[in-house]
């Protein structure tokens, strides 16, 4: 590991020595932060950058008169490497707008950058609420979705549908605890009972152990409170130890990629939470098939999150007539956001993007008829109800009498 | 129920069993790492690479040939080890007689580039490999569902290891080897190709992670990083066994896979470092390790 941040050392020193000179103000400059090689990268990565540079593209690639610059970085899940980056674009490259990060441990160190540096940040793939809570700033847009809106989708559908009693298999991380707080939260809400959790060392390489943990609880349902590769492995476990036949699984995080990589012999019959789904109407299914021509998969909704990021960004640039950031975040609250993405969509004085969210269920092998045809919709979710009202835990937006 | 310490037995038995299959991954790779070092003195950082690149050859072999799991268990070492053997002949070689740190940063970059390729070329979510229908279902064992596969885990780990202890302790062609790691010019001197041995050994040990690389694939997805996070846990397990001693490493690696699977019920939050608390404490107590000779 040692050997591992030697090199990384290097590397970043080459790095900023090779572009460290200070951008002009005749560009418009924005930086994508975020997973490129790790447990998270195919869930944003390099094609995460890819659309954000068609966004800027598709908007005519420059604005107010200057020409839009994107710039990208690999964090590798680590909070310093993160902020550092972010702390260095801004001092040296003129950093206009910062998107990214897909891992809420990260994206909070970010936050703390973007609130001194005020530069407008967009939290693209990282879960945990606290974005928008205790870690909120006045530049926060936390973008695609958060882990009350996850809870009170899934775990709603699932107590409504009989799972009285919980337990959670927790990514012992930031997002993991969060998001098994929002949904230990929805479950009693709804009369059900939460059985107790365990918490799980994050890429963790066997999850059996854990699982006859959950299975020992008597629980009914086994709330995976983790995402990506963890997600995946420890529903494949849950298969083979037998454990899915005394517990159904609720993925409270996953991914149209990890549905992909595990099959639907194997995740049939879940259910989730997303913000976007490819195959939802004609405008989500012109931007799967661009997407797919050029990567040969479906996007997920951080993609297509970070896309309509972008753009909403740029509008709002537009409208304001300048890149400062006082007056674009002034006009992104604002703005209605209409796109490809959502409609209807707004960003609330805490800094949570409020649009309508879909509890899926996946579909049998039987049911899906093509390629990535993987999700049935159970029920569309309005903005409000997804995301619940303002907390008060975020000091720019007081809770509601 | 009855319990010991609060623990109900159910639980404990249920543990020892899953220690012990995580324990037989440990237990096979550390002993290809003991092997590689103990007769050639190379520290392979790329190890956990070549256990990513077993389970990636019989992803691909099913994939494109359709060739079935029998045979690639078979096949996807013997492959693998080739590799291992071209990377001995044409780069390790060259590190021999330099301090043992030269093949340490050699291999960690070979490991390095192997990972970041992967990487590029299949992405990082991975890809499921199918359990073997004639290894599928399980048995309840009364305090626990035992799947089918992970017992054939344990006794091809079991076989392996002991069969490697076998050939090096107490033939004659594991003698041979250890008479090369100790004087190389008395060895040739009887027209033994040492060269050569080198090579196999190395392709050997590099075999050794590609079959526990094939054997992980039906359990977690096979995706460019599978072998990172276990090889640093498996460096711990041949520091604690004893640099080189095979044995050790039989012993450490089922051991420590059965600690840690307590671990994982008294406090999991612990269960990634309990294996590198008990390497600080060997290394205190009697630093050539449980089974080196000093």
């Amino acid at each position: 590991m040692k050997l591992r941040m030697l090199t990384l050392a290097t590397t970043a020193a080459l790095a900023a020595a090779a572009g460290g000179t200070a951008r002009a103000a005749d560009e418009v400059v924005i930086g994508d932060i975020d997973d490129m090689s790790g447990v998270y990268a195919d869930v944003m990565g390099a094609a995460g950058v890819e659309v954000v540079k068609w966004a800027v593209a598709d908007f005519g690639g420059s604005v107010l008169g200057r020409k839009i610059t994107v710039l990208s970085a690999d964090h590798q899940n680590k909070p310093d490497i993160g902020a550092a980056k972010f702390r260095e674009w801004a001092d040296q490259n003129g950093l206009n707008m910062l998107l990214g990060g897909s891992n809420t441990g990260v994206n909070i160190a970010m936050a703390k950058v973007a609130a001194v540096k005020h530069v407008p940040t967009f939290h693209i793939g990282p879960g945990g609420a606290s974005l928008s809570n205790e870690d909120c700033t006045a530049y926060t847009v936390h973008y695609t979705y958060d882990t009350v809106a996850l809870a009170n989708g899934t775990a709603t559908a699932i107590v409504n549908a009989g799972g009285k009693t919980w337990f959670y298999l927790t990514a012992d991380y930031a997002f993991g605890t969060q998001l098994q707080a929002a949904a230990s939260k929805v479950v009693e809400a709804h009369g059900g009972k939460n059985l107790g959790a365990v918490r799980v060392p994050l890429g963790a390489a066997d999850f059996s152990s854990f699982l006859l943990q959950a299975q020992a609880s008597g629980a009914q349902v086994l709330g995976l409170s983790n995402a990506g590769t963890d997600f995946s492995n420890s529903l494949k476990a849950a298969n083979e130890f037998g454990i899915t036949k005394t517990m159904k699984p609720a993925a409270l995080l996953a991914f149209i990629t990890d549905i992909h990589s595990l099959g639907l012999p194997a995740a049939q019959g879940l259910y989730l939470t997303t913000a976007w789904y490819w195959d939802l109407n004609p405008e989500t299914r012109a931007f799967g098939k661009r997407f797919y021509a050029r990567f040969n998969r479906e996007p997920t909704m951080d993609q297509a999150g970070a896309y309509s990021a972008t753009l909403t960004y740029l509008k709002a640039v537009k409208a304001a007539g300048s890149t400062d950031p006082d007056k674009v975040m002034a006009q992104l609250k604002k703005a209605k956001i209409d796109d490809m993405f959502t409609s209807g969509g707004s960003i609330r004085a805490d800094g949570a993007m409020i649009h309508d969210m879909y509890v899926m269920q996946v579909k049998t092998p039987q049911e899906s008829k093509y390629p990535w045809d993987y999700y049935k919709v159970v029920k569309k979710m309005a903005g409000a109800e997804a995301f619940g009202p303002i907390t008060g835990l975020c000091p720019l937006a007081p809770a509601p009498k | 129920m009855t319990s010991v310490f609060g623990i109900p037995v159910a639980v404990i038995l249920g543990q020892l069993m899953l220690g012990l299959v995580n324990g037989s991954f440990y237990a096979m790779l550390s002993l290809g790492l003991a092997v590689i070092f103990g007769l050639m003195g190379v520290v392979n950082f790329a190890h956990g690479a070549f256990y990513t690149l077993g389970a990636f050859a019989a992803l691909l072999a099913l994939q494109l040939f359709g060739i079935n799991y029998w045979v690639a268990l078979i096949v996807a070492p013997l492959a693998v080890g080739a590799l291992g053997m071209a990377v001995e002949r044409l780069l390790l070689r060259r590190v021999y007689g330099l301090d043992p740190l030269y093949g340490l940063l050699l291999t960690f970059g070979l490991a390095l580039i192997c990972e970041g390729s992967l990487n590029q070329v299949f992405g990082a979510t991975g890809q499921s490999y199918p359990v073997p229908p004639a290894l599928a279902g399980g048995f309840n064992l009364g305090f626990m569902f035992l799947p089918l596969y992970r017992a054939w885990v344990i006794a091809v780990s079991v076989v392996v290891c002991f069969s490697t202890w076998y050939v090096i302790e107490r033939t004659r062609l594991g003698a041979t080897l250890r008479a090369a790691r100790e004087n190389t010019p008395l060895l040739q001197s009887f027209g033994v190709n040492v060269p050569l041995l080198m090579a196999a050994t190395f392709g050997g040990g590099v075999a050794l992670a590609a079959l526990a690389g094939v054997l992980a694939s039906p359990i977690v997805l096979v995706n460019s990083y599978m072998g990172s996070s276990l090889v640093i846990v498996v460096f711990a397990v041949v520091v604690i066994g004893g640099m080189g001693s095979i044995l050790g490493s039989i012993v450490g690696g089922l051991a420590l896979g059965v600690i840690e699977g307590f671990t994982k019920v008294l406090y999991p939050e612990a269960s990634n470092v309990v294996v590198f608390l008990i390497m600080a404490l060997v290394l205190i107590l009697r630093p050539a390790g449980l089974f080196g000779r000093d």
